[in-house]
């Protein structure tokens, strides 16, 4: 069980971003990533000397450069030696590392790190090849067509409209206008975005994610700690993660029972009672599948931020949910929150984390 | 399916060509130093807290985890720190074996890079050794490593090992 009520209380006490855009042109990923290492720092005022682990997720096929994850490592600086890992998947799953780190009471404080550049490389080629390489890969389909199979059987279970998907993206990018960081946002009804042509029927251009070159970091810190750097942490009461097949045609396309358990694992009940949800949703109508498989209620605020739908950095846009959900812990904005973080196509596996403000002994 | 079983015609092995095109983004520090090498020069950076000098530049200093902001023009001379001698031929060798390999350290340089040694034969090279980089035309000048065209020795007394035994 990975969210046992064991081990100490572990708090996200810091987090930064760097602005997501389509296209980092002149940095290289040490460049994009340095800059935010030190604001995640100096937020808390400490250095890479105080951190007792650092963890980092990104993947190599994004930038076609094998190890990039080493030389990134230059944006920290590792000497002396520090102890390090690195999971080549979305930053939230490093979070997890770290967060099992600190649980195990090893070390206090962690760095977490990720960085993507999704617009090096060919995309959906790059992304097809995630697929089983025997039946599907071949075909090459891309991450949108993945996703509008699943739009088309959300429709034709009734559970969904297309109006729906465009009432999701008219806020989400409505509510990205309040975020600085955020790659796109603008004012538009959903009737008016409607009109939009289909990318791939029943997906029209609003109801896709941007391709987003950027980077992001959290601290995380255990017990004492954690109050020591932040006057307000956000306690993480609950932390888990759970995959579905690989096998697209087997699944029900239409729930997510993976978010369900990892949510059931991060010790939520089944409808979620928090102040704002931030939801690693890279198409709109993956949203409604995590509002109903989170029990997501109409009074939840969800994706403050604007979503995946305003910036969907490959490797970072699930980390960056965690960052946001924390961060209105942290100011004062909310009490209790859930983040979550996808991986895999049509929202193969995912990963649901509880926070809460509190005081330590809150932290299960 | 009965008639695909029917020959026990077995799939062993499958072909799936995969073929992926990136546009590399070379940084802000490593783009300073391409562009240094279509001018004939080299273009370091130093750490503003250690004061070592990377060459070429990643805008960062590895040790310390910090922007490396000041620009530093290196020597066109420096001292082979290792080397080997290349005496396998593969696919796609331009140049004549056997031929030397080497790790170059600038002078004021604090990171070797890799460098053709020519105009010595390859069993009198040595470690110490001091040597200087041999450019293309100034019209074949490019922002790539083959502007230099190779380094060869100046005839210098060797350099003493305690000056460059730490870039091994």
């Amino acid at each position: 069980m990975s969210a046992a009520p064991t081990g100490r209380p572990v708090a996200v006490v810091s987090f930064a971003q760097s602005p997501q855009v389509r296209r980092e042109d002149h940095r290289n990923e040490v460049e994009m990533l340095m800059p935010v290492v030190e604001e995640v720092f100096s937020r808390i005022g400490v250095t890479k000397a105080d951190m007792g682990f650092v963890c980092s997720g990104s993947s190599d096929y994004l930038v076609g450069a094998p190890f990039s994850f080493v030389s990134a490592l230059d944006a920290v600086g590792v000497w002396p030696p520090m102890r390090e890992s690195h999971v080549e998947m979305d930053g939230a799953w490093a979070l997890y590392e770290a967060w099992t780190m600190l649980r195990a009471g090893d070390v206090d404080t962690a760095l977490v790190y990720s960085f993507g550049r999704s617009s090096p490389g060919q995309l959906p080629k790059i992304l097809a090849l995630q697929l089983d390489p025997y039946y599907l890969t071949p075909l090459w389909p891309s991450p949108t067509a993945l996703a509008a199979l699943q739009a088309r059987a959300l429709i034709d279970a009734g559970r969904a409209t297309e109006e729906d998907f465009a009432e999701v993206a008219a806020r989400s990018r409505r509510q990205a206008l309040a975020n600085p960081y955020a790659q796109l946002s603008g004012d538009r009804a959903a009737e008016e975005l409607m009109k939009d042509d289909y990318v791939v029927s029943p997906l029209r251009r609003h109801a896709l994610p941007p391709i987003t070159d950027g980077a992001a970091a959290v601290v995380l810190a255990a017990g004492d700690r954690a109050a020591e750097l932040c006057p307000r942490p956000a306690w993480i009461t609950g932390i888990d993660h759970r995959i579905e097949t690989h096998a697209l045609g087997a699944r029900d396309l239409t729930t997510s029972p993976s978010t369900t358990l990892a949510a059931r694992g991060a010790g939520l009940e089944e409808s979620a009672a928090v102040d704002v949800a931030e939801l690693h949703a890279p198409y709109a109508h993956q949203e409604l599948i995590l509002r109903q498989a989170l029990g997501l209620g109409a009074d939840v605020s969800v994706n403050p931020s604007g979503g995946a739908l305003a910036a969907n950095a490959l490797m970072v846009a699930g980390l960056v949910r965690i960052g946001e959900a924390a961060q209105r812990i942290m100011d004062g904005s909310a009490t209790r929150a859930l983040a979550h973080a996808t991986s895999g196509p049509c929202l193969q596996q995912n990963l649901v984390c509880a926070l809460a403000a509190g005081t330590s002994s809150g932290g299960r | 399916m009965t008639e695909a079983t029917a020959g026990d015609e077995r799939v062993a092995i499958m072909e799936s060509p995969i073929h992926v095109d990136y546009r590399f983004t070379a940084g802000l520090a490593q783009s300073r130093f391409l562009k240094g090498l279509s001018q004939g020069r080299f273009l370091g950076q130093r750490c503003p807290r250690c004061h070592k000098v990377y060459v070429p530049p990643r805008g960062s200093c590895p040790t310390d985890g910090v922007p490396t902001t000041d620009e530093v023009e290196l020597s066109n001379q420096g001292t082979v720190t290792t080397y080997c001698v290349v005496n396998v031929p593969f696919q796609g060798q331009s140049i004549e074996i056997p031929y030397i390999c080497a790790q170059i350290l600038l002078d004021g340089a604090n990171l070797a890079f890799m460098g053709l040694i020519q105009e010595i034969p390859a069993d009198q090279v040595r470690m110490g050794m001091r040597v200087e980089a041999v450019w293309v035309p100034p019209d074949e000048l490019g922002p790539t490593m083959a502007s230099v065209r190779y380094f060869r020795p100046t005839g210098e007394p060797d350099a003493e090992y305690e000056s460059f035994k730490e870039y091994l």
